[in-house]
């Protein structure tokens, strides 16, 4: 796919053919998003659902609604597709496959066959993990051992699902990086990309790098369940503990392939909703690295009391410290970029700023946790299930919700009920904080995690973050109900409804297949709003 | 957040409560600070036309070196501390007394100094320093107790301990808190923290001390009922009707059983006593062999106790 000229099908929008096989065979990078977009979603509603039923059981302290063993599988089907399905794989291959090529000036990737490639092992991926789901494993998403080795139930066919899973990562990841080396539009300097594009390159790099790790260590399980080999296992010289080693070291560095889209889709939202250039850009660019580069250093974080040395406790208690700094960068500069802007509270930026909030209680609570004798108690508490949700939820999907409802004009070229959007927003933010805010409470309490049922005292608590799930689940059924609606029946989108700067909106919306009639020449960064003159620099 | 902490029960629980304490002033201090410039910008710069004129700001070094090097400054207290603390949870004193502790699905088992085995409850004494030094028999657990503060992972084939000084007398909770499987909630015990006569007394009763407390005044039934609660009975065996890891009693007695040898026996007083002893000789059909044997942790009137119980659940 060139960069040069365009051909006769630059008028029709990518949409077009509508036949399936186009679809089935595509290698729009644009088709192949939706196509992420469509299967991580159900994927996620799905899992939601799984929640749901977790939250209704936990609602007295008795196992009375399933038993206990049927609720151990609820939270590792809950925790394996979340992880897998949606977050992982998901936020970027959809968000990054849409607008990559676009935001840069490029018509497509650097490789469309392997992104094509890519998604069809995903979906291979998941029709394992449906296989899966005849004897459902029941270990957590985290597979500990000797446990995950010894259960009855199916751990095999679930971890090979994800095996396969991570190819289509590890390829995304390749694709990513080298689009945006070499096909970066003429002017479009490292110093003029937009800052999802920089986020992306640093997810990139985690999904090409850590994401062979879980692979390898998930077959190591797979062969000490079939062969017995031993290698988690202290009877035949191996150590429990490795596992958590191997497993760790990817899943840190997971967490960041999580969140660090979304930091990048809230450094896009914000400037357009404040009409001012982004704060501290270089700052924020350059923190995407380094916490990528900090998180493969802080896994350890995870096994505080699993019986690491005190030393090694010191050690990556101290770098999980340095990883918050850049963070924190993040969200002081998003803050600033408000100052004195015309800000306009559409849904989009009601999502982006509710981000900044939820994910600055999410990134407090990891200080917590990465406190050594703070650590102590809280560790496998609900202390931990509080600050995980709030990182990836009020983190990582109020991003992806923000993007689904930024660049919607742009992807589906209709434009969605923006009151009803408003009022979905505020059932989910409300019926978010009320289903997760409690459960600090509960691990500061002592409430273990995984329990299908528990000591009366916690009861209230509970009950509080049950109610409130109903309300996040509400919220969410009526946020999808619009967003389908408007992809329906709604007005035909503007090209560029929030004067954006950047370069997928100067096309049509939606975009023709081969984005761009000439190839753009870049002369200025997207963030400059407000500027009068060239000689404003 | 404070009024949320469970009462302090440790020498170790006040130091933890501190740090945590100094954490989430400052925590909230920032998040309050974040939180208000948001709204208030938000709020405050409202858009009031599509002509408004915003400045062309793009950055402020001053700034960001000064948000960069304080909370810099404070995150680096916070692992200092928490380090110095940790150290200090991570070392017993030399003169601790010693508790073996095996952690089995799904139960705790203690053994003291003097050989005295208890299940799920564990005896301490206020004000004495005391290790735990600690196995798993099959998988990880996690020996967790609020109120003082503690958690360790609990590991085969490999010794971890935990240590600490109770500080007030009573009961607490004691759970398991890594997921081990179907009975991970169940797998919970009481720590009593005894005066230093009270555990005297409780030692000094001989090594069949694993009795249940009172066990004259209960009736056997009684008493059966409370070894079914007490002593990792209910973790795997139902009085309702359902299965759950072990069959249910409800109903056993007097029934014919099904073994997975395909051999049919009547569930008397001997095999229920066989099971407890030898769980391994008479498997049920359809269930796993994965019961535990009681030899030596149930004393013969413990187990007749259970029986008399189990009669009674039609």
């Amino acid at each position: 796919m060139s960069n040069g000229a365009a051909t006769e099908t630059m008028n029709v929008s990518f949409y077009e053919p509508k036949s399936i096989l186009s679809w089935v065979l595509t290698t729009d990078h644009k088709r192949i998003g939706l196509m992420y977009l469509i299967t991580i979603s159900t994927f996620f509603l799905i899992a939601g659902g799984i929640a749901m039923l977790m939250r209704y059981e936990l609602l007295t302290p008795e196992s009375d609604f399933v038993s206990p063993h049927t609720y151990n599988v609820l939270f590792t089907l809950h925790g394996s597709i979340m992880v897998f399905f949606f977050i992982v794989p998901g936020v970027a291959a959809s968000l990054g496959n849409f607008l990559i090529p676009l935001m840069i000036g490029a018509r497509d990737v650097a490789f469309p066959k392997l992104n094509l490639g890519s998604y069809w092992i995903y979906l291979v991926g998941t029709i394992i993990l449906l296989a899966a789901l005849l004897q459902p494993a029941d270990t957590g998403w985290t597979f500990y051992t000797p446990y995950s080795v010894k259960t009855g139930t199916d751990v095999i066919l679930i971890t090979f699902g994800v095996f396969v899973l991570g190819f289509s990562s590890i390829l995304t990841g390749l694709n990513f990086i080298v689009t945006i080396h070499k096909l970066r539009a003429p002017g479009m300097t490292w110093d003029r990309l937009p800052l999802f594009i920089w986020s992306a390159y640093a997810t990139s790099i985690l999904q090409l790098l850590a994401t062979p790790v879980v692979g390898i260590t998930l077959l190591l399980l797979i062969a000490e369940r079939t062969l017995d080999i031993g290698f988690f296992d202290p009877a035949k010289g191996g150590d429990p503990i490795l596992f958590q080693n191997f497993f760790w070291f990817y899943s840190h560095p997971a967490v960041y392939i999580m969140v660090i889209p979304a930091f990048g889709i809230i450094s896009e939202i914000i400037p357009v909703f404040s009409r001012k250039p982004i704060f501290g850009y270089k700052a924020i660019a350059y923190s995407s690295f380094a916490i990528a580069i900090i998180s493969f250093f802080v896994w350890m974080h995870h096994m505080f009391v699993s019986g690491i040395s005190q030393t090694a406790a010191a050690i990556f208690s101290f770098l999980t410290m340095l990883v918050a700094i850049p963070t924190a960068i993040k969200v002081f500069n998003w803050v600033a970029t408000l100052y004195k802007g015309s800000i306009s509270l559409e849904s989009p930026m009601l999502y982006a700023l509710s981000f900044i909030f939820l994910f600055t209680i999410g990134g407090l609570t990891g200080v917590y946790l990465g406190t050594l004798a703070v650590d102590v108690p809280l560790h496998d508490t609900y202390f931990v299930v509080a600050h995980m949700h709030y990182v990836m939820i009020g983190g990582t999907v109020f991003g992806f919700f923000g993007a689904l409802h930024f660049w919607y004009p742009k992807w589906f070229g209709k434009m969605f009920n923006e009151a009803v959007a408003k009022l979905a927003w505020f059932l989910i933010f409300v019926g978010f904080n009320v289903t997760f805010f409690p459960q600090f409470f509960l691990g500061v309490e002592g409430m273990p995690r995984r329990y299908a049922s528990y000591p009366p005292q916690f009861q209230t608590l509970h009950e509080i973050s049950t109610y409130g799930s109903w309300i996040l689940g509400l919220g969410i059924f009526i946020m999808t109900v619009n967003l389908i609606a408007g992809v329906i029946g709604g007005k035909k989108a503007p090209q560029n409804p929030y004067n954006s700067l950047s370069l997928e909106w100067q096309v049509p919306s939606p975009p023709p297949h081969e984005n761009f009639h000439e190839i753009p020449t870049v002369t200025d960064w997207t963030y400059g709003y407000g500027k009068k003159s060239k000689t404003e620099a | 957040m404070l009024s949320w902490l469970p009462e302090e029960a440790s020498n170790l629980a006040g130091k933890v409560d501190n740090v945590l304490l100094v954490v989430t002033v400052v925590s909230v201090f920032f998040f309050l600070l974040i939180s208000v410039f948001l709204v208030y910008y938000a709020l405050k710069y409202r858009r009031r036309s599509d002509d408004d004129h915003t400045p062309y700001i793009t950055g402020n070094i001053v700034i960001e070196v000064i948000w960069t090097v304080v909370p810099s400054i404070l995150l680096m207290i916070f692992f200092a501390w928490g380090y110095i603390e940790f150290v200090h949870m991570k070392n017993p004193p030399k003169d601790a007394t010693e508790v073996n502790v095996t952690a089995r699905q799904w139960m705790w088992e203690f053994e003291y100094y003097d050989g005295k085995k208890t299940i799920n409850e564990l005896y301490v004494q206020k004000d004495r320093p005391v290790r735990m030094i600690m196995q798993s028999e099959d998988v990880i657990h996690s020996f967790f107790v609020p109120a003082f503060r503690v958690k360790q992972d609990v590991l085969p084939g490999r010794y971890t301990q935990l240590w600490f000084t109770p500080t007030k007398a009573g009961d607490f909770d004691l759970f398991c808190a890594e997921y081990c499987g179907t009975g991970h909630s169940q797998m919970r015990a009481v720590v009593h923290v005894l005066s230093p006569e009270a555990f005297s007394r409780w030692m000094n009763k001989g090594k069949g001390g694993a009795e249940v407390a009172e066990a004259a005044e209960l009736s056997p039934r009684e008493r059966g009922k409370k070894v079914y609660q007490e002593k990792g009975c209910s973790a795997c065996h139902s009085i309702d009707g359902s299965p759950v890891v072990g069959p249910t009693f409800k109903g056993l007695y007097g029934h014919k059983v099904e073994l997975e040898s395909g051999e049919t026996v009547t569930a008397d007083e001997n095999y229920i006593r066989h099971s407890v002893l030898e769980p391994q000789a008479q498997i049920v059909k359809g269930y796993q062999p994965v019961m535990p044997s009681f030899k030596g942790k149930l004393s013969d009137k413990e187990i007749t106790g259970v029986i008399e119980y189990i009669k009674s659940l039609k």
